[in-house]
């Protein structure tokens, strides 16, 4: 378990590191990356297993985030998912679920349609660059599982994101 | 107990008998009455005495006078001034010299006896106290579980007597509990009495819900469950615990609510990033949709005679509120001020729509006519949102989020209600955290 949680926060060093407001890491909580949780564990020295989720979500990185109110990709969220496509490619085998969530700055239900929106960017996306459909799935859940606590703009542009979940 | 028997008890309680007490036949001209209409209501001085007979007779007072005081338009006089004793009271006419004494315009007296059946038999008489007169008298029977629901049917009775208007006592709020921390919330379809007793939860919080709402009859409630996770609408009746899935459509549906008639659910359906709404018949299974455009249109909302449905929309370039026929037909917005709006509600008396508005970063509940005019704000807060109307249309109630502190302090989100003038606003007493009420009609 602690090594779990120990490349949990690898990995979310790394996502942090790549977003444009990196600060309250510390306060990084482990919602919206949960699946990771559930991988087996890894072997100790060598890192994550190349082909699981661990390695999705540390190698590659698992999410891409939005603007306030926006479901367009940034050039930053397009390099991420040309990096996940790749990924994609030489595992053909995994199915993946696209999650699309929102900041708490909106109101429930128009974040639900956002979200889905924002799910459906990314699936577009990767499909265009040639990841079969019948892989990906999507779901929203808008402002219901924000990946950061924190009610300031550093909190909001974390949680405005979508994950690809390996599933 | 399950959450069943209790309901089943609940519903048997409404087999309740009311008659009508002879009361003063002649009426007098300036008759006690309060006009709610205008921005600023007195409240109406009232001694509600404690109801005479069995021990439960002072707890159906206290809640009598909990609702009428919770109203905003009541204010109950400290019983340590009263003169009249409740045994005087039921066994003779008031002494209305020692009730205006203590300044009180209104006198609630009453008795609660057991019959040999063993029912229980309540009397409230409501008296006018400077025209001198009985303005109302009623009697009702029930089982003795019930007696909780008969002080709130008398509490509507005198507010109804006294205001003209309907009560909304006797209804109850269907929300979302909350528990855990943000990331991990964990969300219970909940119910309760409208003064929060009575609470209860639905399900067991293993699965994500949102966004109840009543049927017209309050027996059956239409929301959003991530079952297996796919997010769809669901119907859950309440007296069979039964949860069923609504249609059978290709993405996930949302934003449902009953037509006035309780005959169809209206909902949004996202697919391919594109949210529309469609409507379908509870009768015949028929889906059609109502909005065919590339932006989101969600939060739909019957007028109370099904003829129109107001519903928010992005495609002006922003969230704004729009209202058409039920067929889909004569699109129009009504929203134009700065910001953002969502979540309409038409108002059971069909005069006003409820929104959330999202401004400079703040947000308000306000009320807008249909035809766009007379916007006015009634809340505002960090977060304000969802507001349901009670079935008089005279308040509303929404949830308040305070924001997550420094160093990752719980966030707060309770429910409030406010008076439609703005005033008035009260925290409701649920256990837990809660959000996205929904307020019934009056119970039948």
């Amino acid at each position: 378990m602690r090594m779990k949680y120990l490349s949990l926060c690898a990995a979310l060093a790394l996502v942090a590191a790549c977003s444009s407001t990196p600060e309250k890491k510390a306060e990084v909580a482990t919602g919206g990356t949960a699946t990771t949780t559930t991988t087996p564990p890894a072997p100790k020295p060598t890192g994550p297993v190349p082909g699981s989720k661990e390695d999705f979500v540390v190698n590659v990185g698992d999410r891409v985030f939005f603007g306030y109110d926006k479901f367009d990709l940034t050039p930053e969220a397009t390099a991420t998912l040309d990096k996940q496509a790749a990924w994609l490619k030489k595992y053909g085998q995994v199915t993946i679920t696209i999650e699309g969530h929102a900041d708490e700055r909106g109101t429930r239900e128009y974040n639900l349609a956002l979200g889905e929106r924002r799910a459906n960017a990314v699936k577009n996306y990767l499909t265009a660059t040639g990841v079969d459909l019948a892989r990906v799935q999507v779901i929203s859940y808008g402002k219901e599982r924000p990946a950061v606590l924190g009610s300031n703009e550093a909190a909001w542009a974390q949680n405005r994101r979508g994950v690809t979940v390996i599933n | 107990m399950t959450t069943r028997q209790t309901l089943t008890a609940l519903r048997r309680a409404i087999a309740l008998a009311a008659v009508m007490i002879m009361a003063v036949a002649v009426q007098a001209k300036a008759e006690l009455h309060l006009d709610i209409t205008t921005g600023n209501v007195q409240p109406l001085p009232i001694a509600v005495t404690q109801f005479y007979g069995e021990a439960v007779g002072a707890q159906i007072a206290n809640v009598v006078e909990a609702d009428l005081e919770r109203s905003g338009l009541f204010r109950p006089l400290d019983h340590r001034a009263f003169i009249q004793t409740p045994d005087q009271l039921a066994n003779g006419l008031p002494r209305y010299g020692d009730w205006k004494v203590i300044n009180a315009q209104a006198l609630v007296s009453g008795t609660a006896s057991v019959q040999p059946d063993g029912r229980l038999k309540v009397e409230f008489r409501l008296f006018d106290v400077l025209a001198q007169q009985q303005l109302t008298g009623l009697a009702y029977f029930t089982q003795p579980d019930g007696w909780r629901r008969i002080a709130h049917i008398i509490a509507d009775a005198i507010y109804k007597r006294i205001t003209g208007e309907d009560g909304y006592f006797d209804t109850r709020i269907v929300y979302i509990a909350e528990s855990g921390p943000a990331t991990a919330r964990q969300k219970r379809l909940a119910i309760m009495d409208q003064d929060g007793e009575n609470n209860l939860y639905l399900t067991d919080g293993r699965v994500l819900v949102l966004t109840p709402r009543f049927s017209p009859t309050a027996q059956e409630i239409t929301y959003l469950s991530y079952f297996n996770n796919r997010p769809r609408v669901y119907i859950f009746n309440v007296d069979t615990g039964r949860q069923e899935v609504l249609g059978d459509f290709p993405g996930m549906t949302f934003a449902p609510r009953f037509s006035p008639d309780g005959n169809k659910v209206i909902m949004s359906l996202a697919q391919n990033g594109n949210t529309d709404i469609y409507l379908l018949d509870l009768r015949t299974r028929r889906q059609t949709r109502l909005t065919d455009n590339p932006a989101i249109d969600t939060a739909p909302s019957f007028s109370p005679d099904g003829s129109k449905i107001t519903f928010e929309s992005d495609r002006g370039g922003s969230q704004q509120i729009y209202t058409m026929n039920a067929d889909g037909t004569n699109v129009q917005r009504i929203t134009f001020g700065a910001g953002k709006y969502g979540t309409p509600v038409w108002s059971p008396r069909g005069d006003l729509i409820a929104f959330t508005r999202i401004n400079g970063g703040r947000f308000s509940i306000g009320v807008i006519r249909p035809d766009g005019s007379g916007e006015r704000e009634l809340s505002t807060g960090y977060l304000v949102e969802g507001p349901t109307w009670a079935p008089n249309g005279r308040v509303l109630m929404y949830f308040k989020e305070k924001p997550t502190g420094e160093g990752g302090r719980q966030r707060q989100v309770r429910l409030y209600s406010i008076d439609l003038t703005g005033r008035n606003e009260r925290q409701m007493l649920t256990p837990t955290d809660a959000s996205d009420p929904a307020w019934s009609p009056l119970i039948p």
